[in-house]
């Protein structure tokens, strides 16, 4: 009874230690070396290109603009493969609050930066198929700012 | 001779070879956050030149796998030491001059009086608990009060990476470019000087680090069960969010922008809504919360059930590294934990 209250002791911290360690993949970022129009222009076509529907743009910048705060040129862009999304929220209920998939994108200075969560970070206690989404999900995140990159090179 | 002058060309091949390893690194690791050139952004401008001139690359190299837990800066686990050692090199392509190791001693300080002289000097910008400043980095898009956030110094991160030598020599001379003025010239001596380094030495025995945890952060959703039909509990979800001070922003389905309007599955609906106040201050902690946005509720009807889900910002919390978002992200899960309540009680 005792050595099993260890084992149990020892598994909860190391989870507890697993959520508080902010791991540098967790987040996937990149600064491109062009202004925000060009990068903006560049990311919906090259999601295209991977594929993906960009459903919505959500423009963060402007709602703040008008209710007066100063901020340069922020967005939010979301993604998907409408067949994907429609699989994935019929199996996985519990991803919808995460769907579509999304990027953000705001200028800084005359570079603009590209920021999206590890889809990977939901694959706790993810059966094998959902987890195999994520990783694909992440490998296409990848390839994405690693084409932006480029192209912006 | 021949041999040598092979030994020489493979000693010289290496090192370049390094040194572009330690480029193509520092592009897929570091510069998204402290600039191609190291000017800084959401991370610190590693090109400053006094900055350059004043850590060791044992401290680079300490910060790079140790990271500053719950301030951003991550750390790089997966990197090996070869690889560390590589970034390091490229980092030391930008020093105009070579850093010297500082010819100064410390002596054992007394803590207390230490205390006396942090508080006065050193915790105006420091934070009373040698927390660090606000925000994160330099301009990153919106107006910052210094081009330098000043750093954390009861973090496990720093206190792992600074050596005492390292943290008396900024105390001595400053940080040109920086607000960091020199406390000899402040009119303070070398003992009072050991005093403040014995003092941040003695954060070690309470690092910042250990607050960062959030109770509540191991469902990546918060989900209830609505006892109303969908179009109910879409009114109601609408009605609490408005009471909380946020604007409705869209009500459409999850497909939407997907498929034809006449196929969108309105089974699966999404409230967005916004409080741009809320909004302001999230992203002066962290440009990056972006991803936190629209603030957004679901409501789906899956086998004659009703349910409302939200993402749980505490779980997305742990992945900024950033203490001061965390604050919020236990506001926002208040939030909709009260808007996902009151639209199914």
């Amino acid at each position: 009874m005792k050595i099993r209250l260890r084992h149990l002791t020892l598994v909860c911290l190391l989870w507890t230690s697993h959520l508080t360690i902010a791991n540098a993949d967790d987040i996937m970022m990149a600064r491109i070396n062009q202004d925000f129009p060009e990068a903006m222009l560049k990311l919906q076509e090259t999601l295209k290109n991977q594929g993906y529907t960009v459903s919505r743009v959500q423009r963060v910048d402007i709602g703040l603009t008008k209710s007066g705060y100063l901020t340069d040129k922020y967005r939010v862009v979301f993604y998907g493969k409408p067949d994907e999304i429609n699989r994935i929220s019929q199996q996985y209920p519990e991803l919808i609050p995460y769907l579509p998939l999304k990027i953000a994108i705001f200028a800084e200075a005359d570079d603009t930066m590209l920021v999206a969560a590890n889809p990977l970070i939901l694959s706790i206690n993810a059966p094998k198929p959902l987890q195999k989404q994520l990783s694909r999900w992440e490998k296409d995140l990848e390839k994405l700012l690693a084409q932006m990159k480029i192209q912006s090179d | 001779m021949i041999k040598l002058i092979f030994t020489l060309f493979a000693i010289l091949a290496m090192s370049s070879l390094q040194a572009e390893n330690g480029a193509s690194l520092y592009t897929k690791n570091c510069a998204a956050c402290h600039g191609s050139q190291g000017n800084g952004g959401v991370g610190v401008p590693l090109a400053l030149p006094d900055f350059q001139q004043n850590v060791s690359d044992d401290f680079l190299a300490k910060t790079i796998r140790h990271g500053r837990p719950g301030r951003v800066m991550p750390a790089f686990k997966k990197l090996s030491n070869e690889e560390i050692n590589s970034i390091v090199k490229h980092l030391r392509s930008w020093q105009e001059t070579p850093y010297l190791p500082k010819k100064i001693s410390v002596k054992p300080g007394n803590v207390q009086h230490g205390k006396q002289l942090f508080t006065k000097y050193c915790s105006s910008c420091h934070g009373a608990q040698g927390e660090g400043g606000h925000g994160t980095g330099v301009t990153f898009s919106r107006p910052r009060d210094l081009p330098i956030i000043a750093p954390a110094l009861n973090n496990s991160g720093f206190l792992a990476s600074a050596s005492d030598v390292m943290i008396k020599s900024t105390l001595m001379h400053g940080r040109q470019g920086t607000p960091m003025t020199s406390f000899l010239k402040q009119g303070l001596s070398e003992n009072d000087i050991d005093d403040l380094v014995a003092y941040v030495r003695a954060f070690e025995k309470r690092p910042y680090d250990k607050q960062i945890a959030l109770e509540g952060s191991e469902n990546t959703i918060i989900r209830f069960e609505s006892p109303y039909d969908m179009q109910t509990t879409i009114n109601n979800v609408k009605r609490a969010a408005t009471g909380k001070n946020f604007r409705i922003i869209r009500v459409q389905s999850l497909n939407q922008g997907f498929v034809k309007e006449s196929s969108e599955n309105i089974k699966q609906t999404i409230i967005y809504f916004c409080n741009f106040q809320l909004l302001n201050q999230a992203l002066a902690v962290d440009p990056r919360a972006g991803l936190f946005l629209p603030c957004r509720v679901t409501v789906v009807e899956q086998n004659g059930k009703v349910e409302v889900s939200a993402i749980n910002p505490k779980y997305m919390a742990h992945i900024f590294n950033n203490a001061e978002l965390n604050k919020l992200c236990a506001d926002m899960d208040a939030m909709y934990q009260e808007i996902i309540e009151e639209s199914t009680l």
